[in-house]
C-alpha cells in the first residue's frame, strides 16, 4: 500500500480533511488572538506592529505558505468529495425529512464550505492583497487598522462580512467534531467532550471575529 | 391501547425494471386497522391491485420481524419510516392517522440499482463482505472456544457491531450515500476480537476499497446512518474502521493484500 | 421398499468415528472436477457450501432472497446447545444426545441424534474462531445459559441473536468461498425442480427471480438445504419466503417424505390480531426462565390483568406440572394454552391468549437487587425499578420488539402469548449419510428428517443445521462422490435438462393461464385455516379425514380460480408465491394423511384419541415405533415404514410432573 492509494482511498481524502481542518482550525485561534489586538483601542499600535511582524518576519512567511497549502487541500478536497458523493446518488429522493437527532448543518458542509470560500476569497482580497502588493511589488504602505475601520464601516462589507462569519460558525460547529471523527478519534468517554470543546471554540472564535466589524461600526474602537 | 382505522393515500414509487424510467403512482386504501405492520397495509394495497386487475407493488421482505434485513422502503422521507431503531416491517400503522399522505421510495444509491418498484440490487454489500468480512478459519482448523479469552467488554462491542443486519439503511438516509456504517461495523466487530487480529489489516484496507468501486459515497461524519439504523449500531465503528485503516496504511506493504 | 438407513456398526459412542475411519474419500485432484449444487444459505447450506468449497470442490449455491445472510435461520434467537461442560455441572455427549432422544419423544434415529451430540461442540469453537461474538464471563470464557428446562446449562447465545450470529458467521465463510471462486453465489435463484439422470441427482432447474428466465444447472450432487415446510398453515414464524418446493419436487421425482405430520407449535408468540395478519412473531423461549403463564379462574374474565387478585389467577402449567412448571418442553405448553382456550379462559380481545407476566420476576430481582446494593427497607417503587433493569438486561430487545407490534408495555401489564407453527421436525427421509432416497440427493438442516424426532428441544435447531453442514455432510458426501470421479460434467443441453425445464415452463404456463379471480393469498390463507384448526395442536381422525376432502377441494379451486398478474419472463413475486402455494397444496394433504395413520400422541403430533385419563400425550411404542417414509407415485402416496431401533435408550413415557 503506498501513501498515495492511502491518500486517495476514501478514508484517507478524509484523514486529509480532517488533518487540515484541525490546521486550519488552530490557525483561527492564531488569527483571532492577533486580531483582538485592536480591542486595546490604541488607535491600531499594537495591532499594527503585529501585523507588520506577521507579514515581514520569514518564519511567518514560510508558515503562511503552509497554510495556504493546508486551504489548498481543504477546499479541494472538499470539492472532489462533494462531486463524489453527488454521483453516489444519481437519482434524488423526492422527499426528505430531517431526522431530529441530525444537526441540519451536517449536511451542508459543502455548501457552508463554499460560502466560507467566497468570503475567504473577499477577505483577502480587502486585507491580504495589500499587504502583499506593499511587500513584493512597492506598493503604499498599509495601514491595516485604518484599513479595517474603512470597510468595517460600510454597510454593505459589514453585511457580507456577518453572512460570512454565519457560514463560519456552522462549518466549525460540524468541522470540529468531524474532523476527529475522521482521524479515527472517537470514543464514549471523549467525543462528548470534544464535541462540547467544538461547539464552544466555534462560538468564541466567530463572536471574537464578529465583534470586530461590530465595534467599528457601532463606534466603539476609534 | 386504543384501536382504530383509517384510509390512506399512498404515493408509491413504480419501476418496471432497472433500464426503464420510474414514476410516482397514487393509491388509495382504506378501513386499514391502526394494529397493522406497514408491510400487511401494503399486502392489502396489493390484494386490492391484484383483484383490480393490476401488477401488486414488488417490494423485499422476508422475516417480518426486524431480522433479516430484506425490507426497505423509504418512507416519506425516512428510511424505514418515521420509527427509531425500526425495520419498515416493524412499523406498525399506529403511528399513521386517518387522512395521511405517505410517500413511498426505493432506496436511492448507485450501487443499489432498482430492479423493480420498491426493490433494489443489494449485492454490493455481498461482494464488500467478500473482500474481508470474515476470518479466514477452514471448517476444524479451529482451537477449543475457550482457548483464546475474550474480556466480556470486548464480546458485547463486537456483538453491539455485530448486530448488523445488512439492509442498507445506512446508505439510503446518508446525504453522501456511503457504506461506512457497514463496513465499520463488519471491520469493528472483527478488530474487536483477537481471532480477526491476523487479518486485520487486509481487511480493512479491501473492504474499504472496494466500497469505493461498487459507487458508494464517502463519509461526511453526519451520522443520519446512527440515527437510522435498525439496530442502532454507533457511528464510533466507523472512526474504529478509519484507525484500523490508517495502522494498516503505515503496518504493511503490498504482501498479504489481496488486489 | 426396504430403507437402508446405512447405520454403522458398533457402539453407539463409536459409530461415527468407525464411519470416519472408513469412509471412502475423493482425491484433492479429484475434488476440482466436481461439482456440488447447494440450495439454500441458511445455517445448513451455507455452512455446507463454505465448507465444501474449502474441501476443494466446485459449489454452486442457490437461494431465493437477494443475499444469502438473509435466510430465516437468522431469526433464531435463544441459542445453540453443546456438550461443551463448560459449566462443570455433569453435561457429557451422552446427556444432551439422550435429552436430545427423550425430548424427540423417541421418534428419531438413536444413532444420528447422538452423531448430532458429539460434533455439537466442534460447532462452537468453529464458530467462536470465525469471531461470533457469543456471550462471556468476566474471566474471558463463554457464557451458558440453561434453556428449555434442561437440567444443564450448556446453551451458547449471543443476546438474543444466536441465530443471527452464527448464520453471519456461516455467510463469511461462504463469501470467502464466493470470493476464491470455489462456491459460485446464486441469489435470487429458486429450485423449480430437480434433473435425474440414470437414477442419479445431476442438477436442477432454477428460476431467476429477476428475469424470470428459467435456468439449469448441473451438479454430480444436489444439496437440499431448503428448511421446513412450516407456512403450510399460512401463519407461522417462519418467513414469507420459506417454502416446501425444492423438498416437494425432490419428492416428487423419488425422495422419500418422512413423518410430515411432525411440526412443532411453540408456546410463546404473539397472538394474531386480525385477518390481514401475515405473519406470527416468536417471543423467545428463554422469557419463559422468568415469566409466569396464567389466564383468570374465571371464564370469560374481562377484567384487566392487574385487577385480577393473585388467587383469582390459574397459573396453569404450575398446576399441573409441579415439576417443570413454565419450562415444560414446548409441545406441552403449547397444547396446555390451547386447552385453557379452548375451555373459554382465554384473555385478550381475541380470547385467543394467555398471560406472561414478568411481575413477580420484577419483584423477585429487585429485591435481590436492593439487597446486593445494600439498600435498606427498600420502597416498592425503588424494587420495582431495579427490578426491572434486570429484566431489561436480560430481556430488553424482546420487550421492544414485543411494545412494536402490540403497543403495550410489557412492563407494565403482563404480554399475551399464544402458540404458532414455528419448526418442522418432519422432512425428506434420508439416512445416516444424509442422502435421500435419490441417489446424490442430500438433505441437510430442517429440511431432513433425521435428529429431532416428533418434537424439537429448544437450542437444537441451530446445533442441527450446522453439525450437517460443517461435520456431517462433508464427509459423508465425498463417500458417494468418490464413486462419480469418472463422471464428466454432463452439459445441460441433455435430454434429462430439456424434459425438467419444459415440465416447470409448462407448469408455470398453466399457473398463469388459469386467469381465475382470486389471489395466491387467498387460497393460502385458506389452506392455513384447515391445516391449523384440523391438523394444529390437536388432532383426531374425523378432523384429519374432513380436512383431507377440503384441502382436495380448495386445491381443485386454486387451478380453477387462481389469479397470477404480470409476466412470466419479468420479475414476478406473485407468480413465485403461486408456485409455492401450489406445494403447500400437495403437502398439505399428505401431512394430513401421515397424522391419520399415526393413531398414538408423540411430541408435537397429538392424537385427542390416544391420551391418559389426564388428558396427557400417549405414546404407542409397540405399534408406531418407526418412521414413515412417504414415497410419491403418480397413483398416490405409499407408506414405507423403518423401524426404530433403540440399543441403548430404551423409550420410556416423557413425564413432566
Amino acid at each position: 500500500m503506498t501513501w498515495k492509494q492511502t491518500l486517495t482511498s476514501p478514508v484517507g481524502r478524509k484523514f486529509v480533511m480532517g488533518f487540515t481542518g484541525l490546521f486550519l482550525i488552530a490557525f483561527l485561534i492564531v488569527h483571532a488572538g492577533l486580531n483582538a489586538t485592536i480591542f486595546m483601542n490604541d488607535d491600531g499600535a499594537t495591532f499594527n506592529a503585529v501585523a507588520g511582524f506577521m507579514s515581514h518576519n520569514w518564519i511567518m512567511r514560510i508558515l503562511e505558505l503552509g497554510l495556504f497549502i493546508g486551504f489548498a487541500f481543504h477546499i479541494v478536497q472538499g470539492l472532489m468529495l462533494w462531486k463524489m458523493n453527488r454521483a453516489a446518488r444519481p437519482v434524488k429522493y423526492s422527499m426528505k425529512r430531517y431526522i431530529p437527532k441530525i444537526k441540519w448543518y451536517s449536511r451542508y458542509m459543502g455548501l457552508l464550505g463554499t460560502l466560507v470560500l467566497l468570503y475567504l476569497v473577499m477577505h483577502l482580497a480587502h486585507f491580504w492583497v495589500h499587504t502583499k502588493d506593499e511587500l513584493y511589488f512597492g506598493g503604499s504602505e498599509v495601514n491595516l487598522y485604518e484599513r479595517m475601520r474603512d470597510i468595517f464601516t460600510q454597510p454593505l462589507w459589514f453585511v457580507l462580512y456577518m453572512l460570512g462569519l454565519a457560514s463560519l460558525l456552522f462549518h466549525l460547529l460540524h468541522g470540529f467534531q468531524s474532523a476527529f471523527q475522521s482521524l479515527g478519534m472517537n470514543d464514549k468517554a471523549w467525543t462528548p467532550l470534544v464535541k462540547k470543546a467544538g461547539v464552544a471554540y466555534s462560538v468564541i472564535i466567530v463572536v471574537l471575529f464578529a465583534l470586530m466589524p461590530i465595534a467599528f461600526m457601532a463606534g466603539w474602537l476609534q | 391501547m386504543e384501536h382504530y382505522t383509517m384510509n390512506l393515500t399512498l404515493k408509491v414509487w413504480r419501476q418496471k425494471n432497472s433500464q426503464e424510467h420510474g414514476h410516482f403512482e397514487t393509491f388509495q386504501v382504506k378501513d386499514i386497522s391502526s394494529e397493522m405492520s406497514f408491510l400487511e397495509m401494503f399486502d392489502v394495497l396489493n390484494e386490492q391491485l391484484i383483484n383490480e386487475g393490476k401488477e401488486p407493488i414488488a417490494f423485499d421482505h422476508d422475516c417480518r420481524e426486524g431480522i433479516c434485513g430484506a425490507c426497505s422502503m423509504y418512507v416519506d422521507g425516512r428510511a424505514h419510516g418515521p420509527w427509531e431503531k425500526n425495520t419498515v416491517c416493524q412499523l406498525h400503522m399506529r403511528a399513521y392517522k386517518d387522512g395521511d399522505t405517505i410517500v413511498v421510495e426505493p432506496w436511492r444509491s448507485a450501487a443499489f440499482p432498482v430492479i423493480k418498484d420498491l426493490m433494489v440490487d443489494r449485492r454490493a454489500f455481498d461482494r464488500i463482505i467478500e473482500a474481508g468480512g470474515f476470518v479466514s478459519v477452514n471448517t476444524g482448523n479451529a482451537p477449543d472456544a475457550n482457548a483464546i479469552p475474550v474480556s466480556k467488554v470486548a464480546a458485547d462491542e463486537a456483538f453491539d457491531a455485530a448486530a448488523c443486519i445488512g439492509c442498507g439503511a445506512c446508505v439510503a438516509a446518508c446525504p453522501n450515500g456511503s457504506a461506512a456504517l457497514f463496513i465499520g461495523a463488519k471491520v469493528s466487530q472483527l478488530a474487536f476480537l483477537p481471532q480477526g487480529d491476523a487479518e486485520r489489516a487486509s481487511r480493512v484496507r479491501n473492504m474499504v476499497d472496494q466500497a469505493a468501486k461498487e459507487g458508494f459515497g464517502n463519509c461526511g461524519n453526519i451520522y443520519n446512518c446512527e440515527a437510522e439504523c435498525p439496530k442502532g449500531i454507533s457511528v464510533g465503528n466507523i472512526a474504529k474502521m478509519k484507525r484500523e485503516y490508517m495502522r494498516a496504511s503505515v503496518t504493511t506493504g503490498p504482501a498479504g493484500i489481496r488486489e | 421398499m426396504v430403507l437402508d438407513s446405512k447405520i454403522p456398526a458398533g457402539d453407539l459412542k463409536d459409530k461415527w468415528q468407525n464411519y470416519k475411519d472408513h469412509c471412502k474419500l475423493v482425491s484433492p485432484a479429484n475434488k476440482r472436477n466436481i461439482q456440488i449444487i447447494v440450495i439454500g444459505t441458511g445455517l445448513a447450506g451455507a455452512s455446507a457450501a463454505a465448507t465444501l468449497g474449502e474441501l476443494g470442490y466446485n459449489v454452486k449455491a442457490f437461494c431465493f432472497q437477494d443475499s444469502p445472510r438473509r435466510a430465516h435461520s437468522i431469526a433464531a434467537q435463544g441459542g445453540i446447545n453443546a456438550a461443551k461442560n463448560y459449566q462443570n455441572d455433569g453435561d457429557s455427549t451422552f446427556r444432551l444426545y439422550y435429552e436430545t432422544l427423550k425430548g424427540g419423544d423417541y421418534r428419531s434415529r438413536e444413532a444420528n441424534t447422538y452423531r448430532l451430540a458429539e460434533v455439537s461442540g466442534n460447532i462452537i469453537d468453529q464458530a467462536t474462531a470465525q469471531g461470533v461474538p457469543f456471550a462471556r464471563e468476566y474471566g474471558g470464557t463463554l457464557a451458558n445459559r440453561s434453556f428449555g428446562g434442561t437440567q444443564v446449562s450448556r446453551t451458547f447465545y449471543a443476546r438474543g441473536q444466536t441465530g443471527q450470529q452464527l448464520l453471519l458467521g456461516a455467510y463469511g465463510a461462504l463469501e470467502r468461498q464466493v470470493a476464491t471462486g470455489k462456491v459460485t453465489m446464486y441469489s435470487r435463484h429458486e429450485m423449480l425442480d430437480l434433473v435425474i439422470i440414470d437414477g442419479k441427482a445431476r442438477g436442477i432447474i432454477a428460476r431467476n427471480l429477476v428475469t424470470g428466465k428459467l435456468e439449469r444447472y448441473f451438479g454430480h450432487a444436489v444439496v437440499l438445504a431448503s428448511g421446513g415446510y412450516g407456512n403450510v398453515f399460512f401463519l407461522s414464524t417462519n418467513a414469507m419466503g420459506s417454502n416446501v418446493t425444492a423438498s416437494w419436487k425432490s419428492h416428487k421425482k423419488g425422495a422419500f417424505f418422512a413423518n410430515p405430520c411432525f411440526t412443532q407449535i411453540h408456546p410463546t408468540c404473539i397472538p394474531v390480531s386480525g385477518d390481514y395478519q401475515s405473519k406470527l412473531t416468536l417471543m423467545s423461549e428463554s422469557l419463559r426462565n422468568d415469566g409466569r403463564i396464567w389466564v383468570p379462574k374465571k371464564k370469560d374474565d374481562n377484567r384487566k390483568a392487574k385487577d385480577i387478585p393473585h388467587d383469582e389467577r390459574d397459573y396453569y402449567l404450575e398446576r399441573r406440572y409441579p415439576a417443570f412448571g413454565n419450562l415444560v418442553p414446548r409441545d406441552v405448553a403449547s397444547r396446555a394454552a390451547k386447552e385453557r382456550c379452548d375451555a373459554g379462559y382465554g384473555v385478550g380481545s381475541s380470547k385467543m391468549a394467555v398471560y406472561l407476566d414478568f411481575a413477580d420476576a420484577i419483584k423477585r430481582y429487585g429485591k435481590m437487587e436492593a439487597h446486593k446494593k445494600v439498600i435498606e427497607n427498600p420502597s416498592e417503587e425503588t424494587i420495582r425499578e431495579l427490578g426491572m433493569q434486570v429484566v431489561k438486561d436480560k430481556y430488553g430487545n424482546l420487550f421492544e420488539m414485543y411494545e412494536k407490534i402490540t403497543g403495550e408495555n410489557p412492563y407494565e401489564v403482563p404480554m399475551r402469548i399464544y402458540p404458532a407453527v414455528h419448526y418442522t421436525m418432519g422432512g425428506l427421509w434420508v439416512d445416516y449419510e444424509l442422502q435421500t432416497t435419490v441417489p446424490g440427493l442430500f438433505a441437510i438442516g430442517e429440511c431432513n428428517f433425521s435428529d429431532h424426532g416428533a418434537n424439537r428441544l429448544g437450542a437444537s435447531a441451530l446445533m442441527q443445521g450446522l453439525a450437517d453442514g460443517y461435520f456431517v455432510l462433508p464427509y459423508t458426501i465425498g463417500n458417494y462422490l468418490s464413486s462419480e470421479i469418472r463422471t464428466p460434467a454432463i452439459p445441460v443441453t441433455d435430454p434429462a435438462f430439456e424434459e425438467a425445464e419444459k415440465a416447470v415452463a409448462e407448469r408455470i404456463n398453466k399457473l398463469m393461464n388459469i386467469k381465475g379471480a382470486r389471489s395466491v393469498d387467498h387460497f393460502h390463507r385458506e389452506l392455513g385455516k384447515i391445516m391449523w384448526d384440523k391438523c394444529g395442536m390437536a388432532r383426531n381422525e374425523k378432523g384429519l379425514t374432513e380436512a383431507i376432502t377440503e384441502i382436495q377441494q380448495l386445491r381443485e379451486e386454486f387451478w380453477k380460480d387462481l389469479r397470477v398478474p404480470g409476466e412470466v419472463e419479468s420479475m414476478n413475486p406473485e407468480l413465485d408465491k403461486a408456485q409455492r402455494v401450489a406445494d403447500f397444496m400437495e403437502l398439505a394433504e399428505l401431512m394430513c394423511r401421515d397424522a391419520l395413520n399415526r393413531r398414538e400422541s408423540c411430541g408435537g403430533h397429538f392424537r385427542e384419541e390416544s391420551q391418559t385419563s389426564e388428558g396427557e400425550a400417549l405414546r404407542i411404542d409397540d405399534e408406531f415405533s418407526f418412521v414413515s417414509a412417504w414415497e410419491y407415485k403418480p397413483e398416490g402416496e405409499v407408506l414405507n415404514k423403518e423401524p426404530l431401533i433403540f440399543e441403548v435408550s430404551k423409550p420410556s413415557q416423557r413425564s413432566y410432573k
